[in-house]
């Protein structure tokens, strides 16, 4: 058995961590995309318009029940052959655009589930002073849901961070394609993924603090 | 100006409002008393439509609507016509005391945020609460979080304010004071439909009361031909048991 290279893998630190922006940016461009959709999704689940209401079950059941890397696949590899404009669109964006449909489907159930728990009362109390639908939906009831929805949707989002390494896969050079490079010139495979494996751990432990940050935010309305 | 004519409500088979009809004046405060599951809370919630009417004409001032074929822009037109008191408040549980007397104010009056926060601000001192401007609900207790909701009502300057059992759901300790706000909403001059069991209060306040009973209004008057000369043997028999 041979030693671990410490100094090879103090080497490949900065060198992977120039490519934590590309990975971040991935991720928050995702979830931003993701909880809109996810959002649009939920609440359409919640009032159901005829027709869309199947459509949208239609997606979330697709989007659930197919993984990840075989939707990357199909998207990026397989569609551009049957739609052709599609053969411009790069693995970045591929990634970005199979993260957002395939959390979206995720998030979309745990936001519904939190907008049925929010109290019959206030959506009658934002009813009786005039507002739209999409008022009280805006400013009162998605509020109140995402304080209960908050900690599984980062724990989606940890989940899509840690997928953006699939990304690897559409030919796109971030932290883990990275890694493989350099491995692949200096045989120093497990130093090279062991740096990449902390890496992410540590981004994902301070997600975890930002997370109790969040939770105390959303928390500070409902403290007696 | 009031007038309701011909209101019906139906929940499945059973009739919960039956032709109800109903003026109501200028400044005039009517109260609604009768036994519970006689339609009086629903009355209440079908005039601005958190229950769906099935037939009848609703006036408020210069909006007319038909129950039967209500359009979105009327029921709302109706909503912003009246202020609601809820039984169990309803604060908006995400929203400060002073946040949630503005709501209205911002997102449906379209007042600039300094304006209604202005006239939050007055109407929480109205209610006594000016030090719990930024609280929220859960922070307050059962009779704040009431002060809170008419207060929120009476932002509105709306034409009529809706009173569902505001008193209800109180701890003993905090109905007086919730009582206390309601006739200073009274002196002011606003037209108030209120649905109660405080007939002390009631007869104080009312310059009429209807009782309901089976989803009709069997008889109205002063408080003092309701109180002390009750006609219909249904209005004598509930008198009788409330006043234990």
């Amino acid at each position: 058995m041979q030693a671990l290279d410490f100094e090879y893998m103090l080497g490949l630190v900065p060198v992977i961590l120039g490519y934590v922006p590309l990975t971040l940016g991935m991720a928050a461009a995702g979830m931003v995309c993701a909880l809109v959709l996810a959002a649009l999704l939920a609440v359409e689940r919640v009032i159901r318009v005829p027709v869309l209401d199947w459509l949208v079950v239609l997606f979330i059941s697709f989007f659930r029940g197919t993984p990840l890397l075989v939707q990357l696949f199909l998207f990026y590899y397989g569609l551009p052959q049957v739609v052709s404009f599609l053969t411009r669109i790069d693995g970045v964006t591929a990634a970005i655009l199979g993260l957002t449909l395939h959390f979206a489907a995720y998030m979309a159930e745990s936001i519904r589930a939190a907008i049925i728990g929010v109290d019959r009362s206030q959506w009658e109390a934002a009813q009786s002073i005039g507002m739209t639908q999409w008022q009280l939906m805006l400013r009162i009831i998605l509020p109140q849901a995402a304080r209960v929805a908050a900690p599984t949707l980062v724990n989606y989002f940890i989940d899509m961070l840690k997928g953006t390494s699939l990304a690897f896969t559409l030919g796109v050079t971030e932290m883990m394609g990275a890694a493989q490079k350099e491995a692949a010139g200096s045989f120093r495979y497990f130093e090279a993924f062991l740096v990449v494996a902390v890496i992410y751990w540590v981004m994902v432990e301070a997600l975890s603090q930002g997370q109790k940050w969040l939770e105390t935010y959303l928390n500070k309305a409902f403290v007696r | 100006m009031i007038s309701i004519t011909g209101l019906t409500k139906t929940f499945g088979e059973t009739p919960v409002l039956d032709q109800i009809d109903l003026d109501i004046a200028e400044g005039e405060r009517v109260v609604i008393i009768g036994p519970s599951g006689t339609g009086k809370s629903t009355l209440l919630r079908c005039l601005n439509f958190l229950d769906r009417p099935d037939a009848g004409k609703i006036t408020i001032g210069d909006l007319t609507v038909d129950a039967a074929r209500a359009r979105k822009a009327e029921i709302l037109g109706l909503r912003r016509r009246t202020g609601f008191v809820f039984q169990n408040y309803a604060l908006f549980a995400n929203k400060t005391a002073q946040e949630n007397i503005m709501e209205a104010l911002v997102t449906v009056q379209r007042l600039p945020k300094a304006e209604a926060a202005a006239r939050a601000q007055a109407v929480l001192a109205e209610t006594g609460l000016a030090d719990k401007a930024n609280s929220y609900p859960a922070a307050l207790s059962g009779g704040q979080q009431q002060r809170v909701g008419i207060g929120r009502a009476m932002a509105l300057n709306a034409e009529l304010m809706l009173f569902d059992e505001p008193t209800s759901a109180l701890d003993p300790e905090w109905v007086g004071e919730v009582l206390d706000l309601m006739r200073r909403v009274a002196e002011q001059k606003q037209t108030m439909l209120i649905v109660t069991h405080e007939m002390q209060f009631a007869r104080e306040i009312a310059d009429r009361i209807l009782f309901m009973h089976s989803g009709k209004i069997v008889e109205q008057g002063t408080p003092a031909e309701i109180f002390d000369a009750p006609q219909d043997p249904r209005l004598q028999r509930f008198l009788a048991r409330v006043s234990g």
